[in-house]
């Protein structure tokens, strides 16, 4: 039994691929040069007004139906006051009373038994922009580009209870995002961010702990080692009678360990209040039902689905719905054919390994579906065995070419002609009578050298199924 | 404005002509009503306008020599809202309303002078120092649009732009003897204008007569993509003809009669409501009690939004920047502390501990529950009635001498005039009369939510059957 329990609620901030800012005009592209994408309305000019994206509220259905929450029908925009040279406006216009989603959760999966984590709500915001310090000067710079970048903010119930939740919970939370096409998850560059609030208690005590958020984890990999480090330092503090200092944390993935962000942070009064320059977002049911029209399966669904309706193992589900292009690929692939274990192999393995290789996403793969699924009928049919169809697979990858047209002009078709075989390995047996007698004496595991003499003499062409058939067949005769 | 228009198209005057004696009343004036003449700019669009006069492609507009409270954008000439902290301001961008007055032709003359970022009732908080009162520059032209009024007054524009959050156009055209509009909330784009209180602010025209208000009105007016509070529906134009006052029904509210309110103005507004009756209107007394609490909820509402809309002015991307001690917080508290005058530092500090933590439901909340308690008094009210009438500001301009050291006995001045902001309803200021020192006494007219017709309509008929509005100081 653990000697404590750990309570874990996470934040995460969703950057949406919406092509222009929440609140103007302005591309939320990223990488241009500082302050190109900024106009007078998210650099906050006196007088300037914003203008609600729509397709950020459509986005933010899309996420809330998709998580199981209900959708607030009156929506305030709220400001949030704060001083701070990337916030153009002296606020950041949020939601505060009235989030777009609420209620609603996430199925997860931990050691094959599933859990359900609340989400507590779903709401829209602009994004800040970006203080650029410069090392060799006492100046800081300030990029807006980012000003005005739509974003959901989508905070968890503290249902976590081990950094193997936390982790499978940001997983599958990303992996919904991308499958709903409304983010590219992508944690380095900060368009999936992630803070914690963690606590720890005496194991099955009903009082929580004093809880730390915790910052600056931009990657998987750092949010478990930042939950494990705090968790430990909590657990460290409670265990030697001491008293866990309500905080916010900054991982520092160098040093391995958190800082506490103390002296920047004082307890903030942000002075919230609805905000008078837009008018209250009215969501009506026909808005809904259309986004819900448009929703597509979910991972956790399509998982399922997957192991039902292809009868493929859990491990090839969970593999095979990593990402919806993928997903898609394997069901083409098998209205192609229908061998879907044999697709999913080919996918788990040459697939995959020409995509890491080539760094490359499943779109830009010049094996399509069709490529593939005519290969694995060669294979099928014989004309090619298995282990010449994986240099097949990587000369279709590498030059585009029919599995069809490298056969031919490689030479590769297999050898099932039974009369030329039988004539070969009439040659073999009168060639190697030592070997035969030793044979028809009992010591049958010579097949493998008359079936690798025959190899030979076709230059591995023959069709092996055939090869063994026959030999078997005259050395015993 | 009308007047002008006639004589352009008659050739008896020429828009270059009018501009050019402007600009040198201007800079011979000592009222102090502008901060900035864009002297060249106007210099170039009277030509244009004469041209496109010659060709007989003008309009009413054409050539209208136009002045803009220097709280609302204008590309490329600096917009200081009276502050320090935006003396440098230099916009890149039109407001809508000074958009739409320049495609009708009209010539943006020079932005005029007001109380700091629009919070007074004076005009004495400006960086700029006071603008005066033509008909007696030792007094104050009212605030915060006093710029506009008092260029209006003196002749030194045909019309002129304010903005109005608690009464700074109403209570300035009432000091300086014009015509001022407050629109409904959402009919004229605030797009380009800095804001104060984003709820309560509206731009609006000033001109010396209800007709001219009423061209100014209908250029302006009109739903604006850019301002998602600005309301989608039809505007039609607003008939010039006199209308017919007979059946019309006034409301005259106990409320704006009450103590506080100086006998000189009560005699005049009663005698304005009297002309009405002349005219066929019915007076129908009503009763508001929910005003009383209108000067708190605003004080409230207003200050709060302000402490949020000036957040901006950090010294970080544009206007005034004191960099103290080099560090960060240093820099913020010195732009600020420097670049604002006594009355917005007030005003920021009221509205941030309105919304406190703490705070926010005894004050800001409560209030917000009142003044919508407020417009469903006025929807009421106007079940009743079709107009409400009373008085404008409970006195008369008052000497710059006598400003009041009490900022609530200043913010006392708006007690008439702060309701409709609350329910965001459209008002008309008409000079109804002088006091014994001849200083113009303003009427102020309510009507319901976008009948500014009702409103314009009864105004150019008061003016059809009265003389105040043509006495010139």
């Amino acid at each position: 039994m653990r000697e404590y329990d750990i309570v874990i609620g996470l934040e995460v901030h969703a950057q949406l691929l919406t092509s222009t800012k929440i609140f103007c005009g302005c591309s939320t592209k990223a990488g241009l040069p500082p302050n190109t994408n900024t106009c007078p309305v998210c650099m906050g000019m006196p007088g300037i007004l914003p203008v609600l994206n729509r397709k950020v509220v459509a986005y933010g259905i899309k996420l809330g139906l998709a998580t199981h929450c209900s959708i607030t029908r009156r929506n305030i925009f709220a400001r949030k006051n704060y001083f701070y040279p990337d916030l153009p406006k002296g606020y950041q216009i949020t939601q505060y009373e009235n989030p777009l989603g609420e209620h609603g959760f996430l199925e997860i999966e931990v050691g094959h038994s599933s859990k359900r984590i609340g989400i507590t709500r779903i709401h829209m915001e602009e994004d800040a922009g970006k203080n650029i310090h410069d090392e060799h000067e006492p100046l800081s710079y300030v990029d807006f580009n980012r000003a005005g970048v739509p974003l959901l903010e989508i905070v968890s119930e503290p249902d976590i209870t081990s950094t193997e939740e936390a982790v499978a919970y940001l997983k599958e939370l990303r992996q919904v995002l991308m499958y709903l096409d409304i983010c590219d998850g992508n944690m380095e560059e900060g368009s999936f961010r992630c803070d914690a609030n963690i606590s720890v208690k005496p194991a099955g005590s009903e009082q929580f702990g004093i809880r730390t958020e915790l910052k600056n984890m931009n990657s998987f990999k750092n949010v478990q080692k930042a939950l494990e480090f705090e968790i430990n330092r909590h657990i460290g503090i409670v265990k030697s009678g001491g008293r866990v200092e309500q905080d916010t944390m900054l991982w520092n993935a160098a040093e391995n360990r958190t800082y506490s962000m103390r002296s920047k942070e004082e307890s903030h009064d942000y002075r919230y209040f609805p905000e008078p320059d837009l008018l209250p977002l009215e969501v009506d049911d026909a808005w809904i039902e259309e986004v819900r029209s448009l929703l597509p399966e979910l991972p956790s669904a399509r998982r399922r689905r997957f192991q039902l309706q292809y009868g493929i193992p859990e491990y090839d589900a969970d593999v095979l719905t990593q990402s919806k292009p993928l997903a898609d690929y394997f069901e083409k692939c098998t209205h192609l054919l229908d061998s879907p274990k044999e697709i999913s192999n080919w996918i788990m393995t040459s697939v995959l390994r020409v995509l890491n290789e080539k760094g490359i996403d499943i779109s830009a793969l010049t094996v399509t579906p069709e490529m593939l699924t005519d290969m694995l009928s060669l294979i099928k049919k014989g004309t090619i065995s298995i282990s010449m169809a994986k240099d097949v697979f990587s000369e279709m990858a590498g030059t585009g070419r029919s599995s069809a047209e490298i056969v031919k002009s490689r030479g590769l078709e297999q050898v099932s002609d039974e009369v030329d075989l039988r004539d070969k390995v009439r040659d073999i047996i009168e060639n190697n009578p030592a070997e035969t007698e030793k044979y028809r004496a009992g010591k049958t595991q010579l097949l493998g050298f008359f079936v690798g003499q025959l190899m030979k003499a076709t230059r591995g062409k023959a069709n092996p199924k055939i090869a063994n058939k026959i030999i078997k067949e005259m050395l015993d005769s | 404005m009308l007047e002008t228009a006639r004589q352009y198209r008659c050739s008896t005057l020429r828009p270059t002509e009018l501009v050019d004696d402007l600009l040198a009343r201007i800079r011979s004036g000592s009222l102090n009503a502008f901060i900035t003449v864009d002297e060249a700019g106007a210099m170039r669009d009277a030509g244009k306008a004469e041209k496109a006069l010659k060709q007989g492609s003008g309009d009413t507009l054409t050539g209208i020599p136009v002045a803009v409270k220097d709280n609302i954008c204008t590309r490329g000439i600096k917009t200081t809202c009276a502050s320090k902290i935006l003396a440098n301001f230099v916009p890149t961008y039109d407001a809508t309303v000074v958009e739409r007055l320049r495609n009708r032709g009209a010539i943006i003359i020079g932005k005029t002078n007001l109380d700091e970022f629009a919070m007074g009732s004076t005009t004495t908080t400006s960086t700029f120092g006071p603008a005066k009162n033509p008909w007696d520059e030792t007094r104050t032209p009212g605030g915060s649009s006093g710029g506009s009024a008092a260029a209006v007054a003196a002749g030194l524009c045909a019309g002129a732009l304010g903005s109005d959050t608690g009464g700074s156009i109403r209570q300035p055209a009432s000091f300086c003897g014009i015509t001022g509009l407050k629109p409904t909330y959402g009919s004229v784009s605030r797009f380009g204008l800095v804001a104060f209180a984003s709820s309560l602010d509206q731009i609006g025209p000033m001109a010396r007569t209800a007709r001219d208000t009423a061209v100014l009105y209908d250029a302006i007016k009109g739903h604006d993509p850019s301002d998602s509070t600005s309301v989608p529906r039809g505007y039609p134009a607003i008939d010039l003809k006199s209308p017919d006052m007979n059946g019309i029904r006034i409301g005259v509210p106990d409320e704006f009669f009450a103590e506080g309110l100086s006998p000189e103005v009560a005699l005049s507004v009663r005698r304005g409501i009297s002309t009405f009756e002349g005219l066929g209107a019915r007076i129908i007394p009503i009763s508001l009690p929910y005003i009383r609490y209108g000067v708190a909820v605003y004080y409230i509402i207003a200050t709060a939004e302000a402490s949020s809309n000036l957040a901006r002015y950090d010294g970080v991307r544009y206007g005034v920047r004191k960099e103290g001690s080099g560090d960060l917080t240093d820099m913020y508290m010195e732009t600020r502390a420097q670049g604002f005058g006594a009355e917005v530092k007030r005003r920021i500090m009221l509205g941030t501990y309105a919304l406190s933590a703490g705070y926010y439901d005894a004050y800001y909340k409560k209030a917000s529950q009142v003044r919508v308690l407020i417009s469903q008094e006025f929807e009421a009210a106007f079940t009743r009635c079709d107009l409400i009438a009373g008085p404008t500001a409970p006195v008369c301009a008052f000497g710059l001498d006598e400003m009041m050291d009490d900022p609530l006995s200043i913010y006392l001045l708006d007690i008439y005039t702060i309701p409709a902001n609350l329910a965001g309803l459209p008002a008309l200021s008409l000079p109804c009369g002088f006091s014994g020192e001849g200083m113009p006494v303003g009427m102020q007219l309510i009507a319901p939510h976008f009948r500014e017709d009702t409103l314009l309509g009864a105004g150019m008929a008061f003016q059809d059957h009265t003389g105040f509005h043509e006495v010139r100081p």
